[in-house]
């Protein structure tokens, strides 16, 4: 998110607002994807919140200012009181983003929840072809079911916003990628290389691109983006690239308790989607408000500000740029979340990131050797 | 190149433009994504409406702001970099 001012002050001195809140329905999803963020463990999550309990957390996020809101998964459209939720979002002025692998829905639920007032739907592909696309998936019929689903929510007069994520076993598709997504006619195409956590940490070896293909594969894009230029079209490409390359890290969730709220589908409240791998109890909205969670509760404080910082960090004049990188990145890669980013060039555990990078010039792996997400691989994890 | 005073601009399809108290601004809100605006992008886009034109809006605008003088550049200064981000189109 960008703004043109300085973010405003919340309740508390220095914290501003959660403007942005990410509820992930559930973990229950008919696809397979090998780089899934959600936990490993995700087959061991008990009780879903009800309906009146998420009523009750886009209330309260609502009033403490939050303004997005997305409702993701898992496959969120799994939920039959999703409608229900989006009219309740509508009303209360969230702008509501649908996130969705298109598997479950039908031109009927596009158009239930436009009237509804949901105001946009991404549906995520896995490649430009079916045959690739279905592989990564995990499922036969997932490519055609996407097309389909992509031309009822351009149909219905959505903005089109079509996702697609990048690894080594697609990369080379760039170009057809883009020209699909120019036939469907989308706004927005969001190409985003694989973050390593949950089922992508896992598979990393086998999902990370090599440098050459990534040097490729971003001179292609560009090259495309000029070309919808000069033909005046509007399709915006976002090209995400994976922060394995760079020598510094991303100011991962614009910092820690700044903007970001996710809501699990258990009820535990998360201050990005993936912290739940770290060693930090996260309070739930089953037990407290959302108020007190994201202004009072140890997890959302633990690494606000910049005094837990250890070195290099903690005497280095880019801390206010990077907040020392994503902490989950720092826990799987040093076994320490205080730790800096390893991605950052001054990182005693740099090497681990130059590891992968070369192990990426060499990776032979071919698809089905990944560990698909599904419940069974993820019952694996859980006896560990 | 000025806009025309003649065109008539409006969100694009999928943009929404509303008060946030909890920010004290008007923002734009689309595929997830927010424009927090400052006072005079709020002002300009809370007159564009998919009738009015640029003159109406300039018009509307130099009423409310009696003491700024003539509007219609920096109003249609706006609209360009405001279409140039693809945030309005002109029909
Ligand atoms: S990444 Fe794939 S498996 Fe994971 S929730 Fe999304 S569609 Fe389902
Ligand atoms: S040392 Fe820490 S704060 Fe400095 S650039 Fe690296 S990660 Fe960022």
């Amino acid at each position: 998110m960008s703004g043109h001012h300085a973010m405003p002050a919340g309740d508390r001195p220095g914290i501003g607002p959660p403007l942005w809140l990410l509820a992930e329905l559930t973990y229950r999803c008919p696809l397979q994807c090998p780089y899934c963020s959600n936990p490993l463990d995700f087959a061991q999550t008990q009780q879903e919140l009800t309906t009146e309990e998420w009523v009750r957390v886009l209330r309260q996020g609502r009033e403490m200012g939050a303004a997005q809101l997305g409702f993701s998964g898992g496959e969120p459209l799994v939920r039959q009181d999703l409608p229900e939720l989006i009219a309740e979002a509508r009303q209360l002025g969230y702008y509501t983003n649908l996130i969705t692998s298109g598997l479950g829905l039908t031109a009927t639920k596009v158009n239930a929840f436009r009237d509804a007032g949901l105001d946009h739907i991404q549906v995520s592909f896995q490649a430009s072809d079916p045959e690739l696309n279905n592989a990564v998936a995990g499922s036969r019929k997932a490519y055609d079911q996407k097309l389909a689903m992509a031309r009822a929510v351009k149909e219905a007069g959505y903005p089109m916003v079509l996702n697609f994520v990048i690894h080594r076993h697609n990369i080379h598709q760039m170009e057809d990628i883009i020209s699909l997504c120019e036939r469907l006619g989308a706004d927005y195409v969001e190409l985003a290389t694989c973050q390593y956590y949950g089922w992508a940490f896992e598979n990393r070896e086998g999902l990370m691109p090599s440098k050459a293909q990534l040097e490729k594969a971003e001179a292609e894009v560009n090259s495309y983006r000029k070309r919808l230029t000069s033909s005046g079209s509007a399709m915006k490409l976002i090209f995400v690239t994976p922060d394995y390359y760079e020598e510094r890290p991303k100011a991962c969730m614009n910092g820690w308790g700044s903007l970001f709220l996710t809501v699990a589908p258990d009820g535990t409240a998360l201050p990005c989607h993936s912290a739940r791998l770290l060693p930090i109890e996260f309070p739930n909205i089953r037990e407290s408000s959302l108020h007190s969670i994201w202004y009072d509760s140890p997890g959302f404080n633990h690494y606000r500000g910049d005094s837990w910082m250890p070195e290099p960090c903690r005497s280095c004049d880019e801390k206010d740029k990077d907040f020392g990188g994503c902490r989950c990145q720092a826990y799987l890669l040093t076994g320490n979340a205080d730790n800096a980013d390893p991605v950052c060039g001054k990182s005693p555990h740099h090497d681990r990131i130059l590891a992968a990078r070369k192990a990426a010039d060499h990776a032979t792996a071919g698809l089905e050797e990944l560990t698909y997400r599904n419940a069974d691989n993820s019952r694996l994890f859980f006896r560990g | 190149m000025a806009v025309g005073m003649k065109r008539i601009p409006k969100l694009r399809p999928g943009f929404r433009f509303q008060w946030e108290p909890a920010q004290n601004a008007y923002v734009l809100l689309y595929p997830e994504g927010m424009v927090r605006l400052n006072d005079s992008a709020g002002a300009v886009l809370k007159e564009v409406d998919g009738q009015r034109n640029v003159a109406d809006i300039v018009a509307l605008l130099e009423q409310q702001f009696p003491d700024a003088g003539s509007l219609s550049e920096d109003v249609s200064d706006f609209l360009k970099d405001a279409e140039q981000q693809h945030w309005i189109l002109f029909t």
